[in-house]
């Protein structure tokens, strides 16, 4: 097995200059300096989110003097909070090395389901039960088709990001359905009683410290860095890559779901195609968070400012008379610096390599 | 090399994102921070000027809508900058309520004295839309309409009139028998399904004319293209096509512009005199209809800025002069009409340049 490419998948977990900065074993004496050296370029890039957020925030108050007025800060979490809530399984699933971009079809499948089922009369506690199982499985197909299957998640979540989609078509139709009742649809208009933070904010803040929790205390949360950083040495040391991936997988779906009725109350709308381009912003907002596509490395702290940063940038360009359809711009721009810097020094080594290796072919 | 890149990600990072948010700034000019009161019409007759009206289309990029809201064409900015106010046009990329929301919630945070919006769903935005008229900022829809949430409508045309002068022009190009669908826009369009409504209603004078299928083209040229093909596809003996949008027209008649389907399918609906020319000249297209969005755009500014200026309050029964357009009365449901829509064929269109 070659040390160079663990896995084939080009990760360079193995140099220190990429260590993780929470990852599953090392060696007992040299725990203490080994847990720092790991820590530092982790904790870098959410310093480096820290500031970012920092600048945006006197960016937006410069902008406009209601930035920060209350109710601008409730539609920044407003407008944002569905794809807060998807990025916090979104990251785990990064991290095990897949990925899940049916997210915004589960959503649309949710949104569908609620219309239809509404309009048949059912019972809102049994509409919530039957969207929460169909999130669970939707998840679950996805988890069995990369774990059992073992078809590249990429591929199997494009594929289910068409299916779901037209599954929510069939259910649906064309219609959009528009009669729900004023106490789910209030989540659109009203904060949490005696705070100003939306319902979906309110979720995801909870999602937020779970997750945080599992991932970076918990056995299960170090498996996963774990299997992102070599999934054949997790599996040697026991750890059942398989089920934990479709367990996220699962998660991902159920959270989607809960995104889609979410986004359907507070737009007062059932469509199908609700949710149409949110996976391309989960998953801008989860590598913004420093989280590796490669898998291996992430954490909360990074997707918690990785959404502030979002929503606040989005929130103050509408707020200057920047050019709405150049928005796009300003935030494509953003993902490709996130992705791109955390692997400078690895393609800068690459580089080097490569230099070295054509002037050795060089006879003089 | 190996140490500088280790410091690379905060040091670049933060350039990157200040630069960019630089770049923004400079381009954005000075925005005036919002706050200065949300105007309330006094009801004095004695006008103010510098206000600020922010015109929300469905989307960005949609030509009928730049039409009908620039300085230029002689739309909702150019009546709202000749009252002496200012009109900014903002809304989202996709025509979606999703995407038009956080739009109007800008506006209203930036302080934005009235709201001219064609809404993308006639629920979605209503939330949002009654905030702003308890703020006391008036909401003028145009175009597509949210009912009960706004202070005034202004329609293009009667919408029983457009729905059934649609189906009279096809069904005399059909010679009143055989197969049709209709290329919509998006499937929640106040104006779309309204329309709609009243073909279905009208076809019922032509027994033998059948209603198909109705597909959704989301006023975007590509998927508009791709559903018209699809129906010629599943309907290989359509007859008629009626495409009650101008980017669904467009896209039916580029779909229709060959060999194959010329003078067997007949396509009519709503659409622009300048994108159809070409369509109406080789034949694809016998006949249209439209109004002439910047006056649509024009009346709904002006409606806007007396709104502010206590001019009108709204209400049945009221009149008031929209500058070059004349004098009109608020109907039923707080709804002004432009007037009549106006059918485009080979023999007018070379007198309009819209």
């Amino acid at each position: 097995m070659d040390p160079e490419t663990p896995a084939g998948t080009g990760n360079a977990a193995m140099t220190p200059e990429h260590v993780a900065g929470d990852e599953a074993g090392s060696g007992p004496g040299t725990e203490a300096d080994g847990l720092l050296a790991r820590l530092r370029p982790a904790v870098r890039w959410e310093l480096g989110l820290v500031v970012v957020v920092i600048a945006i925030a006197i960016f937006g108050n410069s902008v406009s003097s209601e930035f920060f007025s209350a109710n601008n800060l409730f539609n920044l979490g407003l407008n944002s909070g569905e794809i807060a809530l998807m990025a916090l399984p979104m990251t785990l699933i990064i991290i095990t090395g897949e990925i899940d971009l049916s997210v915004e079809s589960t959503l649309g499948m949710s949104s569908a389901l609620l219309g239809v089922l509404w309009l048949h009369h059912l019972p809102m506690v049994a509409i919530f039960l039957v969207i929460a199982v169909v999130g669970l499985l939707a998840g679950a197909v996805n988890g069995l088709l990369v774990t059992r299957v073992g078809l590249p998640s990429l591929a199997v979540t494009i594929g289910t990001l068409a299916l779901y989609r037209g599954i929510a078509l069939i259910l649906l139709g064309p219609r959009t359905v528009a009669s729900f009742p004023n106490l789910y649809t209030n989540v659109g208009v009203e904060a949490i009683p005696h705070t100003d933070i939306p319902y979906s904010i309110g979720f995801f803040i909870v999602l937020a410290i779970a997750s945080g929790v599992v991932l970076h205390a918990t056995p299960f949360g170090r498996s996963i860095f774990a299997m992102g950083n070599n999934p054949e040495a997790a599996t040697f040391a026991g750890i059942r890559v398989k089920r934990t991936k479709t367990i996220l997988f699962m998660l991902s779906g159920l959270i989607s779901a809960l995104a889609g009725v979410l986004l359907t109350f507070r737009l007062n709308t059932a469509v199908q195609d609700n949710g149409v381009g949110l996976s391309l912003d989960v998953v801008a907002v989860v590598l913004l968070a420093g989280v590796s596509i490669f898998g291996g490395k992430g954490s909360i702290a990074g997707v918690f400012l990785a959404v502030l940063a979002f929503a606040g940038i989005q929130n103050a360009l509408l707020l200057t008379n920047f050019n709405q359809e150049a928005t796009g711009a300003v935030i494509g721009a953003l993902l490709l610096i996130s992705v791109f810097v955390p692997n400078a020094a690895l393609f800068s080594r690459h580089l080097r390599q490569a230099a070295v290796r054509a002037t050795r072919r060089q006879p003089t | 090399m190996r140490a500088f890149l280790r410091r690379a990600p905060l040091a670049a990072s933060t350039l990157v994102v200040t630069s960019a948010l630089a770049v923004a700034a400079c381009s954005s000019g000075s925005s005036p921070s919002g706050g200065s009161g949300s105007g309330s019409g006094s009801g004095s007759g004695s006008a103010k000027t510098g206000q600020k009206v922010y015109v929300v289309p469905k989307n960005l990029g949609n030509p009928y809508f730049t039409v009908a809201d620039s300085k230029g064409s002689g739309g909702a900015i150019a009546a709202i900058d000749s009252l002496g106010d200012t009109g900014i046009e903002t809304s989202g990329t996709a025509a979606s309520s999703a995407s038009q929301i956080p739009a109007i919630q800008a506006a209203v945070t930036k302080g934005a004295n009235a709201l001219v919006v064609s809404a993308t769903d006639p629920t979605a935005l209503c939330p949002t839309l009654n905030a702003a008229i308890k703020r006391k900022i008036p909401v003028v829809t145009y175009d597509s309409d949210a009912p009960g949430c706004r202070s005034l409508f202004i329609n293009q045309a009667s919408t029983a009139a457009i729905g059934t002068s649609e189906v009279d022009l096809l069904a005399k190009e059909i010679n009143d028998t055989g197969q049709i669908g209709i290329v919509s826009a998006a499937a929640s369009a106040t104006n779309q399904n309204a329309w709609i409504g009243y073909m279905k209603q009208e076809l019922k004078k032509y027994p033998k004319i059948k209603l198909v299928s109705t597909v959704y083209g989301n006023d975007d040229p590509a998927t508009a293209t791709q559903v018209t093909q699809g129906l010629l596809e599943q309907y290989p003996n359509l007859k008629g096509i009626i495409s009650p949008t101008t980017v669904g027209i467009l896209a039916a008649a580029g779909v229709l512009d060959s060999a194959k389907y010329r003078g067997k399918v007949q396509l009519t609906g709503l659409g622009t005199p300048d994108s159809m020319k070409k369509y109406v000249s080789d034949g694809t297209v016998k006949a249209f209809e439209l109004w002439n969005p910047a006056n649509l755009g024009y009346l709904a500014g002006y409606a806007a800025v007396d709104l502010i200026n206590g001019k009108i309050k709204g209400n049945q029964g009221e009149t008031f002069s929209a500058g070059k357009l004349g004098s009109f009365t608020i109907g039923a449901d707080h709804t002004v009409l432009l007037g009549p829509p106006t059918v485009f064929n080979a023999s007018n269109i070379s007198n309009y340049h819209f």
